[in-house]
């Protein structure tokens, strides 16, 4: 289906870019069993972007998530982070990866049930030599507006609240990159308003964001919008277009094909 | 991440399931503690068995007769009848076996004793006056048998310490054995009780009187010697053992008798106390590897249980070592915890039985140091396969399983 527009010597010129995918593939399993959930995907995404992900479930947007926050490697193709080929490095060079440059959101919030708020923000400097934790982490609660809840747990606090803990922990290492995985999932339209405004915020302050979700509304938020269907990337659109781009049940999206592959820079 | 955070979250973890952490720990404290006690108890018996033979003299050699076959009837060790009296006078001739310093020919029986109203069952012995100082015993009150005694096959009997008390028979009285009259004459000194057999419950008469009246005449049962020093024990053994199969005429052939010494005694007591506490320690010790096995079941559990909590910590930045550690840490944790509560319980009940039950116990250190390396060493061992699952967990298999 799509290719990508842009030569690769082009992507791997660009300096400014943070995440270039090259013909990424990803295929589970091996011989007639094996799934392809990343056909051949090309992305580039420039450092300070705000770019949400768009796509059905079983569209390959979860792998291309997983890929993307180096938690899972493609089998074939190239992934260049912040000019760094990732897409061969070990479980612990992933793991450092991860843990300086990549703050993760989840949709289910993963906060561990046991921990005070800043205890749960602490942990991934748990993970680094790293001094006067708990002053970063009272800092970047209260960078979401949590200072007055930091020795709550998790189990005393609304939805909304536990994933602001969540986006504090993704940004108490200063990343690069902020990977928010369906953030707004499992919140009130209320929550989800806020979480989404504060993403909005953090792209404002400089930081790049990819937002991965399956809803239109959701994705508007973002500067630009890429949208994935059966493992590949088939558009590049404006915000605004999101909303056109939701395909009637049962029928290919018209401007799919012909749309390009790379999101329009 | 640092130890002491890897030490810090593993206990953490532990902490949340306390009762589990207990449970757990339960199977670790009662193998230790098993061990340390069975391993004390086997000791402490050992040395009561090696003190009670090494009590008796080392120095004594005992002579028995060999085996009888009669009709194709084999009749086992002792069953012969080859020892004589002449045997003894032999060895005790000082120019043939100048080793040899006592020589005592034995008969035994059981004998009902009377004493007016009161009677008592006990092992009645036909003996000389060497009789005393091959058995190293002593005489209380009165006096023991004298070679005139002997020669005369005079009705008299000596006492140990417990029947004459539980006979209620004092020096003088005349008591009755199988229907004979006998005047008590001495009473022994009480040794204490020896374990297989009361020492102090028996009554010695003169060899010869036995043989007329109780066993029969002739035969001898067994011949105590005692060498004239431990180090002669050696040349005594053979010297009765040439002796002896000079005055049997056997010239090359199967000796029709044994000679047996109590240092040979000793060391088979000691091989079977030895395997004995083996045997025991070993029970202990498989039910410590049971106790291992449930370590690394629950340490299962608990990475299955949080296998969500693993994948966060993955993505957060955890590397697959990171999670080795602190699950290891956390098998390490609950069985040190286990072995150390498990020495305090071994120790505590190394204190108490012996006040309740009478039973000796002797805890070395040895045993103690050794149960517990072992109950750290069994958490490491089978901590490190949950561990290597929760290292290998993907992190997205691992964040979807919420």
């Amino acid at each position: 289906m799509a290719e990508p527009a842009v030569e690769v010597g082009e992507v791997a010129a660009s300096p400014e870019s943070l995440i270039q995918l090259d013909r990424v593939r990803k295929v589970y399993g091996s011989g007639p069993a094996a799934v392809v959930a990343l056909d051949s995907v090309s992305l580039d995404v420039p450092a300070g972007d705000f770019l949400a992900v768009m796509g059905p479930s079983g569209s390959g947007k979860s792998t291309l998530m997983h890929i993307l926050g180096c938690l899972d490697s493609p089998t074939t193709g190239a992934y260049r982070f912040g000019g760094e080929d990732v897409s061969r490095l070990t479980e612990s060079e992933l793991a450092y990866v991860r843990n300086r440059r990549i703050g993760f959101v989840f949709q289910q919030f993963h906060l561990l049930p046991r921990l005070t708020a800043w205890r749960n923000v602490e942990l991934p400097l748990l993970y680094r030599e790293a001094g006067q934790r708990r002053e970063a982490a009272l800092h970047a609660l209260d960078q979401v507006g949590l200072a007055d809840r930091v020795e709550h747990r998790p189990t005393e606090m609304s939805g909304g609240q536990q994933q602001r803990v969540a986006i504090a922990r993704a940004l108490v290492t200063d990343p690069d990159l902020i990977l928010a995985d369906e953030p707004t999932g499992n919140l009130d339209s209320g929550s989800s308003y806020e979480i989404l405004a504060m993403l909005r915020r953090l792209n404002q302050d400089g930081r790049t964001v990819v937002l991965i979700t399956h809803d239109a509304e959701i994705a508007r938020t973002a500067n630009r919008v890429v949208r994935m269907l059966d493992g590949n990337v088939v558009g590049g659109h404006s915000p605004a277009d999101a909303l056109l781009l939701v395909p009637p049940p049962g029928h290919p999206p018209a401007d799919g094909p012909e749309g390009g592959g790379t999101a329009g820079r | 991440m640092s130890w002491i955070h890897t030490v810090q979250t593993g206990l953490l973890s532990l902490l949340g399931h306390r009762l589990r952490s207990v449970l757990t720990t339960l199977g670790i404290l009662f193998g230790v503690a098993a061990v340390i006690c069975t391993v004390g108890i086997g000791q402490a018996s050992s040395q009561s068995v090696q003190a009670r033979i090494a009590s008796l003299g080392t120095n004594l050699l005992t002579v028995t007769p060999g085996s009888s076959v009669s009709g194709g009837v084999f009749g086992g060790a002792g069953s012969a009848d080859t020892l004589t009296m002449a045997d003894a006078r032999g060895l005790a001739s000082r120019d043939n076996a100048p080793d040899i310093a006592a020589v005592a020919p034995v008969v035994q029986t059981r004998g009902t004793i009377v004493d007016g109203t009161s009677n008592w069952s006990t092992t009645v012995t036909g003996s000389t006056p060497s009789w005393l100082q091959t058995n190293a015993r002593t005489i209380g009150s009165g006096e023991f048998l004298s070679n005139q005694d002997v020669s005369s096959a005079a009705q008299k009997v000596v006492l140990g310490a417990t029947t004459a008390s539980d006979l209620g028979a004092a020096l003088g009285d005349t008591v009755t054995i199988h229907g004979i009259a006998f005047q008590v004459v001495g009473v022994l000194q009480p040794v204490g009780g020896q374990g297989f057999a009361n020492q102090d419950d028996l009554a010695v008469i003169p060899i010869t009187t036995a043989q007329d009246e109780l066993t029969g005449p002739g035969g001898v049962q067994r011949i105590l010697l005692s060498a004239t020093s431990v180090d002669t024990t050696g040349s005594a053994y053979l010297e009765a053992q040439q002796l002896l199969m000079q005055t049997h005429g056997i010239g090359g052939g199967t000796a029709d008798f044994q000679i047996t010494s109590q240092s040979q005694v000793l060391s088979t007591a000691q091989a079977v106390t030895q395997t004995l506490t083996i045997l025991l320690a070993s029970v202990a010790a498989i039910s410590l590897l049971v106790g291992g096995i449930g370590v690394m079941n629950i340490m299962l559990v608990s990475v299955t249980e949080r296998t969500a909590e693993i994948g966060l910590r993955k993505a957060l930045g955890a590397t697959p070592g990171d999670l080795f550690r602190q699950f290891v840490i956390e098998a390490a944790a609950l069985t040190g915890l286990g072995g150390v509560l498990g020495v305090a319980t071994g120790l505590l009940v190394g204190a108490v039985l012996p006040r309740l039950a009478g039973v000796a116990m002797d805890i070395t250190l040895a045993p103690v140091v050794i149960a517990l390396a072992v109950a750290v060493s069994v958490g490491l061992v089978f901590g490190v396969y949950p561990a290597v699952r929760a290292a290998r967990l993907a992190p997205i298999e691992a964040l979807r399983a919420q």
